[in-house]
């Protein structure tokens, strides 16, 4: 499409939109082969589009891990801009910290019922040597409680927050190495369709189609929420939200797109990137097990999960929730510990398939091997094996008890 | 066996147990009427008070009660079921021996009629004796079980009690 | 010769068709407001004692007493109300400093009835607590900075040391009140109810009564200015510790036990002569700096092996926020904040009535200040001043509180009728006195009941409105402040509460 085409088409920005928060009611669906063989996004459109229903229009995503082997090692930005000003400001800004070595626009197809999309690119950048915080982000020392390590991980993270949040016209949706989000609005289906997704390779797809209570309007509200590798699609509505933002906010974490969804992923970058906590373990914070329950665990379980449930109250996520979170080595996916939204899993050979309903799966994988519905609280996790991370090791464990064979 | 036991530490020494004895004796049984209209009604609980210890006792239908000795007219009985020791007041020829050999002091003389009165009988008729349950500080306390001692309450010996009589003031009776 | 004004506020009103002479009324009144006369055998009342503590109305086998407020006795004056007037008379009479007794009766705004809470539809669903789990357990005490995991032979275990924590059934906690202000019958019954319903009760400054040596498990104690019954044996007792700069209802000033109140019992409790005035110094005389505090918080974890929380009370004054980030970074487990409307036995008029802020606008201070400081994680934050019910309780938690102490709550549980003569020691209910006579009237087995009854009652009404806005575990409510809107507060007032008006969404 021309850029000029698109800057006289009247799109929603960021800046016309409410500033009030947009609860979800919607369709997840994540498909993941663990030995890391690519696949493509064909399959994924196919499920969420049969859970066309559970969404009314007003948005879908996709994040695909494994879709840029040529720039495996490189940060890829993948940005909405407002307009051709916007854009111009945002990469004097990213000159300053990256060495662009490649940008394109995101190439997309005309599909009948998507219309008045912003400007999409993508980035791949390097942190350049010598980056540093020169007054552009200043982190409250206050809020780094964790030292003040400088890392590449830890710069852009706040970058990317900063950017968004006081960059005006300017969002940057995904900030991860060989993977990106793609979304906007309309429904999944078509979403995927405009991005041309069959044509990519990956791994792991996650994607999302959203019902939200509120007016239509802008790209950037739509699922996955995407901070460094992290994804995450979100079915439910936060009732903790203003509890969990403030916990995130003492550690620099601004939220600042207008949908509840975000907490969520600065959560999991808390607690399993900074924090170190392992993601086999990290329901036990976000979806506690009642007090009556951990009482009946063994003694060693039973210290572990009180202490965390009294450490990290503010990382309890309350109110009804099914998410599929992404991430290079695994997908983890969670509902919350009364399990108020849906959530179906299944297994065949190599593949693991996540989804709001059964029908997305069987519409993709015919016989499974394996269909279960986990509990309220337990997490299901695939690992991606030879990713060489250090979660790849997992052998009998106390996790086995908590988790009661999730993964 | 129905049994009171008083809490001597929680009575406040407001004769509320007083008041209502009367009102469960009297003719009319409603409280304007029993204490406008009828004279000297007796009641079957008194106020024991010294200082700002107090507490309130009736008949406590003793095991071997020695107003059954006493009585020469048998107007003074003890119920072998029940183990409520009554007085058949239109017996009573009004020789006080009763009252007399009391060791509670809790019999009283009913002057006009001439005849021993105020023999605490558990008020019959009511679930719970009317002073039991309109204390207001919960200072007596009612049990009607049929093993007599096993749920036996304790409370305070006479050390507490300067007005009772040392060695008899301990309710639980041995059998 | 001096003309005095029969200053009498309330007015007995005896139905003589009702009467029946009975003397319960004439036995009960510790202000001899009820006569008998021996002759004419009749009751009769002088209101010039009356103060309305309804004690004879309660007792009253017929009903026939009424106790009503009397019209006040002057020209209608708004700014010369009556008790200004009254005032100057029994202060040229006297040349004395008013006392009185319970919180600020002043009519200024309660933050309280300004709030709303939030409910749960369509997009959410609210969960119903009697069928569903809802979770209401607050543990009390501080987080450390950062939490090492580790995983050792295929087992996670937790490397970090985490400091000692209360762990209360509900968030709600009793109030200090010392013995000597309140009887010991009291005490017994909070420090029962404490035990039976899983919380804890505070012994105030008037040390810990042999009695209540059971319930040590339940009992948090306090270090305050005057020290009163603190040795190691008190503090290895304790659950927790509690240093108590100051009380809501007398910032600035230390407390006081009236000479009337100190009995044979309070003396050797307490450590002073019978008869004499406790006066409690007004600064603690070894905490005369910040630093001071830090010093004296190290030597009470040091001397009770860092077994138990250490916390501070402060009242609610101007610079609360500044005050709370000393506190915490003094290394409080826990800060304990008395708005200006809280209880006291005794206090100066002048002082309960005119200095402190209201409780909800310093708890919003200083949960502000802290998180912006980065170490709001450091302390849990208790409220206190006129906690009324179980909305209070949970706008409370919403605006960040940990959870809350109630103390006059507690009392009315027990049968106070807020008549504010607590400071005479003639309290009608056994309850602020320590007349043997009185004291009896306060059965602490029925207290008990009673105060266990209230916190269920409130427990329940607090899982019914979290289950409402869709919350099953009340660390979710902590601080989140989108469940709160205000209604008829200025913009100000909002800012500085953090919160939205009604009509607002997210």
């Amino acid at each position: 499409m021309d850029i000029y085409e698109k800057q006289m088409t009247g799109i929603y920005k960021k800046s016309d939109y409410p500033d009030y928060k947009i609860p979800s009611g919607c369709a997840v669906f994540g498909i993941l082969n663990q030995s890391g063989a690519t696949f493509s996004g064909s399959d994924i459109i196919e499920g969420i589009a049969m859970m066309h229903d559970r969404a009314n229009g007003l948005g879908g995503g996709f994040a695909a891990y494994g879709i840029y082997p040529d720039y495996k090692n490189d940060r890829a930005f993948h940005v909405i801009f407002d307009d051709i000003n916007s854009k111009k400001q945002a990469e004097e800004i990213f000159k300053n910290y990256y060495k662009i070595l490649y940008y394109e626009e995101i190439p997309t197809r005309q599909t009948l019922n998507i219309s008045n999309a912003p400007l999409i690119y993508r980035y791949f950048v390097k942190l350049k040597e010598g980056s540093a915080a020169d007054g552009f982000i200043s982190v409250n020392p206050a809020k780094n409680r964790f030292g003040s390590d400088f890392s590449e991980e830890n710069f852009t993270a706040d970058f990317v927050m900063k950017v968004n949040s006081d960059v005006s016209g300017t969002y940057i949706i995904s900030s991860g190495k060989d993977m990106g989000i793609f979304k906007g609005v309309g429904f999944p289906e078509d979403i995927g369709e405009f991005f041309r997704l069959d044509e990519y390779k990956a791994y792991l797809w996650t994607s999302h189609g959203r019902f939200p209570t509120n007016s239509p309007g802008w790209w950037g509200g739509a699922h996955p929420f995407g901070l460094l590798g992290w994804s995450v699609v979100h079915n439910g509505e936060i009732s903790s939200y203003g509890r969990n933002q403030r916990f995130v906010d003492s550690f620099g974490y601004k939220c600042s797109l207008s949908v509840d969804t975000e907490v969520i992923t600065y959560l999991f970058d808390l607690l399993v990137r900074k924090n170190n906590i392992s993601i086999e373990i990290v329901s036990l914070i976000l979806a506690s097990p009642l007090w009556e329950q951990i009482e009946r665990m063994p003694e060693a379980d039973r210290q572990l999960a009180k202490t965390l449930r009294i450490l990290f109250g503010g990382a309890l996520i309350n109110g009804p929730f099914s998410i599929i979170v992404g991430h290079n080595d695994f997908m983890y996916a969670l509902n919350d510990r009364v399990k108020l939204r849906p959530m179906v899993a299944a297994r065949k050979d190599d593949f693991l398939y996540v989804s709001s309903e059964e029908s997305a799966i069987r519409k993709v994988c015919v016989s499974p091997d394996r269909v279960w519905h986990p509990e309220g609280g337990m997490p299901v996790i695939g690992f991606v094996k030879n990713s060489g991370s250090k979660n790849n090791n997992r052998q009998g464990s106390i996790s086995d008890n908590i988790l009661k064979g999730a993964i | 066996m129905k049994k009171i036991y008083i809490k001597e530490e929680y009575c406040i020494g407001c004769r509320l147990c007083e008041i209502y004895c009367q009102v469960k004796h009297s003719k009319s049984k409603k409280i304007l009427k029993a204490f406008r209209e009828e004279q000297d009604i007796i009641s079957r609980v008194l106020v024991e008070e010294i200082g700002h210890n107090s507490f309130a006792i009736q008949c406590r239908h003793c095991v071997d009660a020695p107003c059954v000795d006493a009585c020469i007219s048998g107007a003074m009985t003890k119920n072998e079921n029940t183990g409520v020791v009554n007085c058949d007041e239109n017996k009573c020829v009004g020789c006080w021996s009763c009252i007399m050999v009391c060791p509670y002091g809790v019999i009283k003389r009913d002057i006009s009629a001439k005849r021993a009165a105020s023999k605490c009988d558990f008020c019959e008729d009511e679930k719970i004796p009317v002073c039991v349950k309109n204390c207001p500080n919960e200072a007596l306390k009612f049990s009607d079980t049929d093993d007599s001692d096993s749920n036996a309450e304790n409370y305070t010996d006479a050390d507490n009690n300067p007005g009772a009589d040392s060695d008899n003031y301990n309710e639980v009776d041995a059998e | 010769m001096a003309l005095k004004l029969r200053q009498s506020e309330f007015e007995i009103k005896r139905d003589e068709g009702k009467c029946i002479h009975c003397e319960v009324c004439v036995r009960q009144c510790s202000n001899d407001s009820h006569e008998f006369d021996e002759d004419a055998k009749i009751v009769s009342s002088d209101d010039a004692n009356c103060v309305g503590c309804h004690r004879c109305e309660a007792l009253c086998p017929t009903g026939a007493i009424k106790i009503t407020a009397k019209e006040p006795e002057f020209k209608s004056n708004y700014n010369w109300s009556a008790s200004h007037i009254k005032n100057i008379y029994k202060q040229a009479d006297s040349g004395g400093v008013i006392l009185t007794g319970m919180g600020s009766d002043k009519p200024h705004t309660i933050y309280w009835d300004h709030l709303l809470f939030n409910a749960a539809q369509v997009t959410n669903p609210s969960i119903d607590p009697l069928r569903e789990p809802m979770e209401v357990k607050t543990f009390i005490g501080g987080k450390p900075d950062k939490v090492d995991i580790v995983k050792k032979d295929g087992n996670f275990k937790l490397k970090t040391k985490i400091s000692p924590h209360l762990e209360l059934s509900t968030p709600i906690m009793f109030s200090a009140m010392s013995y000597g202000s309140i009887s010991l019958n009291a005490c017994k019954s909070l420090a029962s109810a404490a035990a039976s319903f899983g919380t804890y009760y505070n012994t105030g400054e008037g040390g810990l009564h042999k009695d209540l040596y059971k319930y040590a498990e339940n009992t948090i104690v306090q270090v305050a200015s005057g020290r009163f019954g603190v040795d190691i044996d008190y503090l290895s007792r304790a659950a927790a510790i509690e240093i108590k700069i100051g009380q809501g209802a007398k910032p600035g000033i230390g407390g006081h036990l009236p000479g009337e109140k100190v009995t044979k019992d309070i003396s050797s409790t307490r450590m002073i002569p019978e008869g004499t005035d406790a006066i409690s110094p007004a600064p603690h005389h070894d905490i005369y700096s910040i630093e001071d505090l830090a010093q004296l918080i190290a030597a009470l974890k040091e001397a009770t092996d860092y077994t138990k929380p250490v916390g501070v009370k402060v009242s609610a004054v101007h610079n609360i926020a500044p005050i709370a980030s000393g506190i915490v970074r003094a290394g409080a487990d826990y800060i304990a904040i008395d708005g200006f409307r809280g209880g006291t036995g005794a206090a100066p008029q002048a002082i309960r009535d005119n200095v402190g802020i209201p409780i909800e606008l310093a708890l919003a201070a200083v949960d502000q200040r802290l998180r912006e400081e980065g170490i709001r994680h450091r302390a849990s934050i208790i409220v206190a001043g006129s906690v009324r019910s179980s909305s209070d309780v949970i706008k409370a938690i919403a605006l960040g509180a940990d959870a809350v102490y109630i103390g006059t709550a507690a009392l009315i549980a027990l049968g106070c009728h807020l008549c504010q003569k607590c400071y005479t020691g003639k309290c009608n209910w056994g309850i602020a006195t320590q007349d043997p006579y009185l004291t009896k009237r306060l059965n602490p087995e029925i207290g008990s009941k009673r105060l266990a009854g209230l916190l269920r009652a409130w427990s329940l009404e607090i899982k019914e409105m979290l289950g409402g806005a869709g919350i099953n575990a009340i660390e979710s409510l902590r601080g989140n402040k989108e469940h709160i809107r205000g209604l008829d507060l200025n913009d100000r007032e909002l800012k500085i509460l953090g919160i939205k008006h009604a009509g607002e969404a997210w």
